[in-house]
């Protein structure tokens, strides 16, 4: 081979105590391509990248880059030898503007004016270069994700970065903002720029890189010409045994309505209408799913339907109205009328993270038989019975004491799962169930949902993956601006037309058929 | 895995701490010429050595029992309640009206309704500020501190016009009557032949303060009310998720610890001065956020660090009486214990933890 490549990774290493989180990995990433590194939730992906940037020292190893060996002590290094990172999470001033985000420890003198408008000139030029277009004058927190997230390549641009690492850069977007990032990365990878992928998402991967590495617990456990693998082989190397990636269920039964919302009505704190007139149905036996780009209401639809959050109009629950607005609008009594809640937000809604598994175990149900009928609260029969249901649900390491922040994603989503499943709801309300939960979880989660519904059980799933809203759901209702914009069978649609539904068009097919 | 074992983080760290403490008071008594190994041995000798002295300490103890608990319970829902001094001022001015103004027949009536009434008058000081967090958003910590003002002046302005006896020129009320006198630790616990605890101000106070110790830890860690402070605590969207109120919560939560706060009066105010003086509190009010925070808001870390600072206290007055310590510097030595297990936390624990880390990737 003659071309050198723009980064070499040799033998790098790397433990945290006595975790190895980097076992001898050796990549090669060739110039003007774009290399995708997957693996599950723990793989080592982000260590290693962390190491490349300079954020840990490596144990045992080298970089090389275009050729000669690099060492990084800290992130200064990394950007002088051309790395430039986009973080999971954002690293922008939320209150500064774009501008001044971008020249932020890159100022050219003590006077912030010649630094700005150069870089004015800079991000013009690269917005007309490569789609990224954003207001440079706007703030941080008047932006979209989507946007902030185009700042931090800017960023990285602006100190003309020729390698670009990006974390899970689509975790965040919805559909259309990460067709416009992979339109974006698709541009730098035809001016030579060389970029790594860092996901878990396959069907990514097998869109847009050109090589793939894949990462099991430390090690790289292959590297591959994209063109030549398929998502299967590639599952299988992540999780090490078959998986299947097609959700395996008989068709619904729907029997009689469980739920039944009309003209629902929610204003937010700021005075603004979220939902906007929601008239919805949920049948026993069927999974309704709401597709979506995030932020039309769905999650205030969720909350209203949990219990908190206001609303007018009327919820029928088994036939009975629903209290919106007084003293039973709330968590308890919604759980007491036979609705369940895993909610889109674990961390900050399902879970309390640093509460031990058992005590999660019983969130929200703390009044129900699960704590005893005495004064004080029975935590022996707690324990046991968080312990019978993290056996049931795989919960891996199975221990009830341990806390919940040090579960993986998809072991926290199954300790909710568990705990909302097991009340045998009449109603289960489910919000991104397979949000930064690793492929072999996702699979058992599914299960779990489509097992719900064959026991005669309603369940509706916000969620805003259009593939996991099309292999669950029965029905599927599109939610644009706080309103349901149609409803469709997911045998009778594809990805266009709800991706157009979700846009707001009304009628797409008498749109497409002119 | 990446953590230090439990004991090492409760009982290493704080003591670690302490060390420091010590020994940097050390090192400021050496500076004006006194005997620091000197003024530490007095310091356990009018401490400790004595049940004189050790009544004494039980008795500052005590306060620091009430006062932590009451900061622990508030810090359990994320909340920073700086009120106990105003909650446990006013919680004396209710034990002095039980005392006066009811004909107890029997100490043990009286000290029953005064703990009532302390309890409901604490909590009631501190429901303004809780409300005002709970409807109006006001910062507890901001309206807390401004009820100590408050309460101070209410009081002042109470025992000047109201309750000061005709004559007398002390912001003081009258004596209790007799049937309300508590028994002393010198009345419970001398015989015939030997006086225990002679003239010491501990009274039967300390055992109302363990009792409060325990039901913090059942309330706390074995009821529904204590799960959902607990959940508030630590995150109020996932208490609304699960049904919790977070108005209720911040009032409950709140009520209890000035309740708390306020049953500390039993002990200066009933047990120890037996009229209602204008500065009962005497500070105990803020040590006990140092209480609270170098016990880990746990009953029984409140319970020791409680005993550390009534050592303090007590030792301190000692060295004042018998060196030429001046009594700034005493103060100046409780602050640096209050620095260093408090404030300075993580120095201490951020080494203690490299440490064992690297003894467990020897033993790997």
């Amino acid at each position: 081979m003659t071309e050198t490549a723009a980064i070499e990774l040799k033998g790098i290493s790397k433990a945290f105590g006595p975790v190895q989180a980097n076992k001898d990995i050796s990549i090669k990433v060739m110039p003007g391509t774009i290399h995708g590194i997957i693996g599950e939730n723990g793989a080592g992906k982000s260590t290693l990248m962390s190491i490349l940037y300079g954020f840990y020292k490596a144990d045992r190893g080298e970089i090389w880059i275009n050729g000669k060996k690099t060492e990084i002590p800290d992130s200064q290094a990394a950007i002088a030898a051309g790395i430039g990172m986009v973080f999971q999470h954002f690293k922008l001033v939320q209150n500064f503007s774009v501008l001044e985000n971008v020249i932020l420890g890159a100022e050219d003198g003590a006077l912030l004016r010649p630094s700005l408008n150069k870089a004015r000139g800079v991000l013009k030029h690269l917005a007309e270069e490569y789609e990224l277009q954003v207001d440079p004058e706007a703030l941080i927190e008047d932006l979209s994700v989507g946007h902030q997230q185009r700042v931090e390549i800017l960023k990285a641009l602006y100190r003309e970065a020729d390698i670009l690492i990006l974390d899970e850069p689509t975790g965040v977007l919805t559909p259309a903002e990460a067709d416009h990032l992979f339109r974006i990365l698709n541009g730098l990878r035809e001016e030579g720029k060389t970029i790594i992928l860092i996901t878990h998402k396959l069907r990514e991967i097998m869109e847009i890189t050109d090589t793939v590495s894949v990462m099991r617990r430390g090690e790289m456990t292959a590297t591959v010409k994209t063109a030549e693998t398929n998502p299967e082989q590639l599952a299988e190397l992540m999780v090490g045994r078959k998986v299947l990636l097609q959700v395996d269920k008989v068709p619904a039964k729907p029997a009689e309505p469980v739920l039944e919302v009309s003209n629902l009505r929610h204003i937010d704190e700021d005075g603004v209408e979220r939902l906007k007139g929601i008239d919805l149905t949920v049948r026993a036996g069927e999974i309704v799913g709401i597709a979506g780009v995030s932020g039309n209401g769905q999650s205030e639809l969720m909350h209203v339907l949990g219990g908190y959050g206001h609303a007018t109009g009327s919820i029928k629950m088994n036939g009975q109205e629903l209290d919106l607005t007084g003293k039973h609008s709330d968590g308890r009594s919604r759980r007491d009328r036979g609705i369940g809640h895993v909610p889109e937000d674990r961390h900050h809604e399902g879970l309390i993270l640093n509460f031990s598994a058992w005590e999660n175990s019983v969130f929200g149900y703390h009044h129900g038989p699960e704590t005893g009928s005495g004064m004080l609260m029975d935590i022996k029969a707690m324990k046991q019975e968080a312990q019978a249901k993290m056996d049931r649900f795989d919960v891996r390491p199975p221990h009830p004491w341990l806390a919940a922040k040090n579960f993986s994603g998809g072991n926290q989503q199954k300790i909710v799962l568990a705990r909302e499943i097991e009340r045998n709801p009449d109603l289960l309300l489910i919000g991104q169930p397979t949000r930064g939960v690793d492929i072999g979880a996702i699979e058992f989660i599914h299960q779990q949902i489509v097992q719900l519904r064959d026991a005669g059980k309603a369940i509706l799933l916000v969620s805003v993956e259009l593939d996991e809203i099309m292999s669950l759901s029965d029905r599927i209702a599109v939610m644009f601006d706080g309103q349901i914009m149609g409803e469709r069978l997911p045998s009778e649609t594809d990805q266009t037309e709800l991706g157009l539904l979700m846009a707001g068009v009304t009628n797409p097919k008498e749109l497409a058929h002119g | 895995m990446d953590k230090m074992p439990a004991w090492a983080d409760a009982v290493l760290v704080p003591l670690i701490s302490v060390f420091l403490a010590a020994a940097i008071s050390a090192l400021v008594i050496l500076s004006i010429g006194e005997n620091p190994l000197n003024a530490f041995s007095i310091m356990v000798e009018g401490a400790l050595s004595s049940s004189r002295g050790i009544g004494y300490t039980l008795y500052y103890a005590t306060n620091f029992i009430f006062t932590g608990l009451a900061v622990a319970v508030a810090f359990h829902a994320r909340m920073f309640n700086i009120g106990g001094e105003g909650q446990a001022m006013i919680g004396g001015l209710g034990v002095a009206l039980v005392c006066l103004f009811i004909p107890w027949p029997h100490w043990s009536l009286a000290l029953l309704g005064a703990t009532v009434i302390a309890a409901l008058f604490g909590a009631a000081w501190a429901y303004i500020p809780a409300f005002l967090q709970a409807k109006r958003g006001s910062h507890i910590v901001i309206t807390t501190i401004m009820f100590n003002f408050i309460a101070f002046s209410l009081l002042n302005y109470v025992l000047v016009n109201m309750l000061k006896p005709q004559g007398s020129s002390d912001p003081a009320t009258a004596r209790f009557p007799e049937a309300t006198h508590l028994p002393t630790f010198q009345s419970m616990f001398s015989t015939a032949d030997n006086v225990m605890f002679r003239n010491a101000p501990a009274n039967v106070t300390f055992f109302i303060a363990l009792l409060a110790c325990v039901a913090v830890y059942l309330l706390i860690w074995r009821t529904r009310l204590g799960y959902e402070l607990r959940s508030f605590g630590q995150s109020e969207t996932a208490a609304v998720y699960a049904g919790i109120s977070p108005v209720k919560i911040t009032i409950v939560a709140m009520l209890i610890s000035g309740g708390l706060a306020g049953l500390m009066a039993l002990n200066t105010t009933m047990g120890e001065a037996e009229r209602l003086v204008l500065n009962a509190t005497e500070g105990a009010g803020f040590i006990g956020i140092a209480v609270a925070l170098m016990g880990r808001s746990h009953p029984v870390g409140i319970l020791l660090a409680a005993l550390l600072f009534g050592f303090l206290y007590q030792g301190g007055t000692e060295l004042a009486f018998w060196t030429s310590i001046p009594t700034q510097l005493i103060i100046v030595i409780q602050a640096l214990v209050i620095l260093f297990t408090g404030a300075l936390d993580n120095m201490v624990r951020m080494p203690l933890e490299k440490i064992f880390l690297n003894i467990r990737k020897g033993d790997a």
